[in-house]
């Protein structure tokens, strides 16, 4: 009965992405959400009932299994599409059905108004069956599948108004740069399954551990790396994310905050094994992790753009689940995972609303004072800020930030000092916000009112982002443990706690960062522009990795490519063409049809042949 | 099986009477009628055939053999493998959109056009089946003349050229084979007193290996051009273009498709211990082939050109997976041949739709053609993304496993194709963003009245398209079970001397 539940999960809203696209845009909106969000609600239920079945009577095997059917089988490799449901699943399920429910839910509400609403709820729903199959496979290759389907979903929802082509480029950006992972993580599937003759997890994952780690496993390891870096946007691969934000707010809420972008980080936590007898790789992780958080809070301190502060927060956040996974901090990994699907899908639907109530306008210097026209949204935002900056006891944010911290810490004070610095810094950059936005004067008058299916996620997910982080706590607050007790049967016993000057200093750092923040842009006397020095305009560029790639790469080749446009190959063959041409025109030269000239070459050639007989 | 040469024939007849029905006043459409009943019966035959088929006993699946030629050893024999019948299979559903959705509304002389569109099916269909070199080689220049003439006679503004082109890298190609044929038959001779065509009598050739190397280049070298292999593929793109749509098709979705079934039945099985010196040269051909497409399709303006370099690109894979040297590269090829026939080819229709309605084929006169035309547009969006290799659908089966083939002996020329990969993302969606997405390009719509988007008839033959790319991309097992060849050492005596 369970392992038939689990297809059923992917199938409905699968199928309710098929109904949308064959009805080729004539669904009329309403039936287009009731089919969206209904039928990722019923996965949700789905995805609850079989949760409580697992958590009252575990699989005796720690994992539900369900074969679908066998994919390929060729001489020396076989793949399946088979699904699995072990406690890490189990996590990303709910928060992919629960967490994309209350997204489609508002976007019921955002996107009402558009007349292209099948195409979006189709893609919509299409994206989280395909996020499904990723959370869900068993089988490296069919995981694969999932992995690339949110790709292109992505792609289609960022692009989704393609009538502006900085939309389109913005889409394409964000597949090809993601594509550059993808192909290096299928060098290391394509090498894995070389090794293994299968690409199950399971079987994958024990040839692994059987053998000594050896330079192939490594360079494997790297390169799933490579599509894991690429799909959660970090450095070097982090560039398309910033722009990703073309997409509606929705979108942006759930594929570029809560769900896709965390693949990377679900990829490498199912396949901890591997990583985890590599040790440069472990190094590698958390140096990337460590890198991109510091790099990307440092943009978001100067952005004007509220989504693409937003965007940079949510590279920053998940550059602090890499540190997580770099230190074997398995479970702190997939806590903030948790945590942060919850308060970063809440900032995005919170500034969607706020977006929609200024007239589409998007910089924050032009906002401001908001707290009184719209008290509801504010209480939200500033739910989902502070539990961004992760003030101490209130929020969710807190408890999972504190946890890598506290992995940091065991593996190398330096790494736990600079995430740290990056936990001041997100306090600054988004209470920085939530100070221009809401306070001081008003710059743009605010219309309408946030409906109810708006607000009612909203409602919903700011009461996560608070309370969402009391299943983990420290044992200094409290001895709650449901998480890890949840995932330890797969990752082992979590890492002992370190002293509890860690934890004060967690604690009183966010709270530091919003002191500092208020002490800058305080509605009074803060200022009220955005800084522009050569520092701040490069970290605004996203320290300027994308005019870097676009000179270095992008235009060489696009460059030779427009001189080899008519294909230097052809050329060879016209250049044959024409000395056949002109060799035919002198031999034809000779067909004047002057017999006194012919009759001289044949006394010429007689007196040759002549010659040559007579010589020996 | 007396079934084998009526697949030939049976087309072959049809397009004689469409061409004899193109008389009289009120007889535009008659010959199209012709032409759609000839290919239902020629899938008819083709279910009767994959039916009555000998399973069971050996690769081998049908025979047929009758006396031709008896004082040279030439024989009409035909044989059929798995790999045969997923090529048959292949040409008879890709003649369907070619015939009813872009041969319909050709101008002049319908008649002589559903002739030679039918005979170029015919001559496929018997490259397909023969196994008398004689036979095969009859074949192969079949296939080529007609299509010579379509160019000709219904092509785009640059057609001269073009045909020539064609038919000159074509024939070339070909005479090298026939050399080959020809040096082959002689060492025979000289080795066993017989003379034969025949492709088993000949497969048990001893042969020194220079001699083997020799010959296997001059097979190499026409299919190469066929399928075709960078730096020969200078006449394809050309071809492409100013093909009429129909002839786009065929030519993209299964004439191409001859070259990769020729390197494997007549390359890769008669010289195996050449072609596997001849590997190392192969693989990078491939590779080169693969990267060097892509790049170049990148480059283009004009859209049929963009998806002429894009097949170059695909079908470096089929030379990766024909060489690899393991069966699993070889169904790999297999796949990737029929994913690319059924793909390609539909992007042919549309590009070829969008000719029809724009009067152009270049893409910085396009743009924001979703708003008019959303069926197209969709449609095309859709195969573009099957053409970049998503997973689930088939293109991304035959790419996975020729390059899990490829890795095993040589993971640096596995990863260029990975590489290649990521340039396919990138033609495929600068075609899709320039072609369909943006602001609708000026200049357009005030004085014209807005093209007319795909009707029932354009959407249910593409649709049935996708279908059959999203089954072969999640259930590709039928197909990687026919798809090894079978060797000619494996051939059994046949069932029943035919009379």
């Amino acid at each position: 009965m369970d392992a038939l539940l689990l297809p059923l999960i992917v199938a409905c809203p699968l199928l309710a992405a098929g109904v949308l696209f064959l009805s080729a845009g004539r669904m009329p909106p309403l039936p287009s959400c009731v089919i969206g969000a209904g039928s990722v609600g019923l996965s949700a239920l789905m995805a609850v009932v079989l949760a409580i079945g697992f958590l009252q009577t575990p699989p005796p095997t720690g994992a539900l299994h369900a074969t679908l059917w066998s994919w390929m089988q060729v001489e020396g490799f076989s793949a399946r599409i088979a699904f699995m449901l072990d406690p890490l699943s189990l996590v990303m399920m709910l928060v992919v059905t629960g967490v994309g429910f209350l997204i489609l839910l508002y976007a019921c509400g955002y996107m009402h108004d558009d007349p292209d609403i099948a195409r979006f709820f189709g893609c919509m729903t299409l994206f989280v069956a395909a996020m499904l199959v990723l959370v869900f496979s068993s089988d490296l290759l069919s995981l694969y599948i999932g992995w690339e389907g949110v790709g292109i979903c992505s792609y289609l929802l960022i692009g989704f108004w393609h009538t502006d082509t900085a939309n389109v480029t913005a889409a394409r950006k964000a597949f090809i740069v993601t594509r550059i992972g993808d192909a290096a993580m299928l060098c290391g599937l394509l090498l894995l399954a070389t090794r293994a003759g299968t690409l199950d997890v399971a079987s994958v994952l024990q040839t692994v551990t059987t053998r000594p780690a050896d330079l192939q496993a490594a360079i494997a390891a790297f390169l799933l790396l490579g599509g894991a870096v690429a799909k959660s946007a970090q450095v070097p691969l982090q560039t398309w994310l910033p722009d990703a934000m073309a997409g509606p707010t929705p979108v942006s809420a759930l594929i570029h905050a809560a769900t896709m972008v965390t693949a990377g980080v679900y990829l490498i936590a199912r396949l901890h094994p591997l990583f985890a007898s590599i040790p440069v790789a472990m190094t590698a992780v958390a140096l990337i992790g460590l890198i991109t958080l510091l790099l990307a809070a440092g943009s978001a301190l100067v952005q004007t753009d509220i989504k693409r502060i937003l965007a940079y927060s949510t590279m920053s956040q998940i550059g602090y689940m890499f540190l997580a996974l770099g230190t074997g901090a398995w479970q702190a990994a997939i806590f903030h995972l948790v945590t942060h699907a919850f308060f970063k899908a809440l900032l995005f639907m919170a500034a969607g609303a706020i977006i929609l109530r200024v007239h589409h306008r998007q910089d924050i210097y032009q906002m401001g004072g908001l707290a009184h026209a719209m008290p509801g949204v504010f209480a939200a935002f500033l739910a989902g800020s502070a539990a961004l900056a992760g003030l101490p006891l209130l929020t969710a944010g807190f408890y999972s930030k504190e946890m890598i911290l506290q992995g940091a810490w065991h593996a190398d004070p330096m790494l736990w000092a600079g995430a740290l610095l990056g936990a001041f810094a997100t306090a600054i950059y988004i209470f920085r916000c939530v100070f221009i936005v809401f306070f001081g004067p008003r710059h743009t008058e605010p219309h309408g009112r946030t409906g109810a299916i708006m607000a009612i996620p909203l409602v919903c997910l700011a009461v996560l982002a608070l309370t969402g982080g009391w299943m983990e706590m420290p044992d200094a607050i409290a001895p709650v443990h449901l998480l890890s007790n949840l995932l330890s049967p797969l990752f082992g016993a979590p890492m002992p706690e370190g002293p509890h000057w860690l934890l004060w200093a967690g604690s009183l750092v966010p709270l530091a960062g919003i002191g500092v923040a208020w002490m800058l842009w305080q509605p009074r006397t803060g200022t009220r522009t955005p800084p522009e020095n050569a520092l701040a305009r490069l970290a605004r560029a996203g320290w300027d990795f994308d005019t870097l790639y676009d000179v270095l790469i992008v235009r060489p080749f696009t460059t030779l490519g427009q001189l080899n446009q008519t294909d230097i190959c052809d050329r060879l063959s016209d250049a044959t063409a024409a000395t056949a041409r002109a060799g035919g025109r002198v031999f034809g030269r000779m067909q004047s049809g002057q017999v006194r000239r012919y009759a001289g070459w044949i006394a010429a050639g007689t007196v040759v042949a002549l010659c040559l007989g007579v010589r020996p | 099986m007396i079934a084998l040469p009526a697949l030939v024939l049976l087309p072959a007849t049809g397009g004689a009477i469409a061409w004899l029905s193109d008389r009289g006043p009120e007889a535009r459409h008659r010959p199209w009628w012709v032409a759609i009943t000839t290919i239902v019966l020629q899938t008819l035959l083709l279910f009767y055939v994959t039916c009555a088929a000998d399973w069971g006993h050996g690769p081998w699946l049908a025979h047929f053999s009758a006396p031709w030629v008896p004082a040279l050893g030439i024989a009409a024999r035909m044989d059929m493998d798995g790999l045969s019948l997923v090529m048959l299979w292949l040409t008879t559903i890709l003649s369907f959109p070619c015939v009813i959705l872009s041969a319909r509304d050709v101008g002049e002389r319908p008649g002589l056009f559903h002739l030679l569109l039918l005979a170029t099916i015919a001559g496929i269909d018997g490259v397909f089946l023969a196994t008398d070199l004689f036979l095969f080689f009859f074949f192969w220049e079949l296939m080529l003349v007609p299509m010579y003439v379509l160019i000709l006679q219904w092509g785009h503004e640059d057609r001269r050229r073009a045909a020539i082109k064609f038919f000159l890298f074509t024939q070339g190609g070909g005479l090298l084979m026939l050399v080959a044929i020809l040096g082959l038959v002689i060492l025979h001779q000289h080795a066993t007193g017989i003379v034969t065509f025949d492709y088993f009598a000949l497969a048990d050739t001893p042969l020194m290996p220079t001699a083997a190397m020799v010959l296997m280049l001059g097979f190499f070298a026409a299919f190469a051009v066929k399928l075709p292999v960078v730096p020969l593929h200078v006449w394809l793109p050309d071809t492409h273009t100013q093909a009429p749509t129909a002839g786009s098709v065929l030519l993209a979705g299964i004439l191409l498709k001859t070259g990769g079934y020729g390197l494997i039945r007549f390359v890769v099985l008669l010289f195996p211990d050449a072609a596997s010196r001849f590997t190392p040269v192969a693989l990078a051909m491939g590779a080169a082939g693969i990267l060097y497409g892509a790049w170049l399709s990148l480059a283009q303006d004009d859209i049929k050109r963009l998806i002429a370099y894009s097949s170059v690109s695909h079908l470096g894979f089929v030379l990766l997976g024909v060489f690899s040297g393991s069966p699993m590269g070889m169904r790999g090829a297999v796949v990737q041949m029929v994913a690319h026939g059924l793909s390609t080819g539909a992007l042919f229709i549309i590009a070829g739709s969008l000719q029809d309605r724009l009067h152009t084929r270049d893409m910085r006169r396009m743009g924001g053609l979703w708003q008019a035309l959303p069926h197209l547009s969709s449609v095309g969006l859709f195969f573009a993304i099957a053409s970049l290799g998503l997973p689930g659908m088939g293109n991304f089966v035959g790419e996975f496993l020729v390059l899990l083939a490829t890795w095993r002996i040589s993971p640096p020329i596995a990863a260029l194709g990975a590489a290649g990969l990521v340039l396919s993302a990138v033609y495929s969606l600068t075609m899709v963003g320039r072609a369909f997405f943006g602001p609708p390009h000026a200049g357009e719509g005030a004085d014209h009245a807005p093209p007319a988007d795909f009707g029932a008839r354009h959407m249910a033959v593409l649709g049935l398209t996708m279908a059959l790319l999203l089954v072969l991309g999640t259930y590709p097992q039928p197909v990687l079970n026919l798809s090894l060849p079978a060797t000619p050492l494996a051939m059994p005596e046949m069932e029943a001397p035919q009379p």
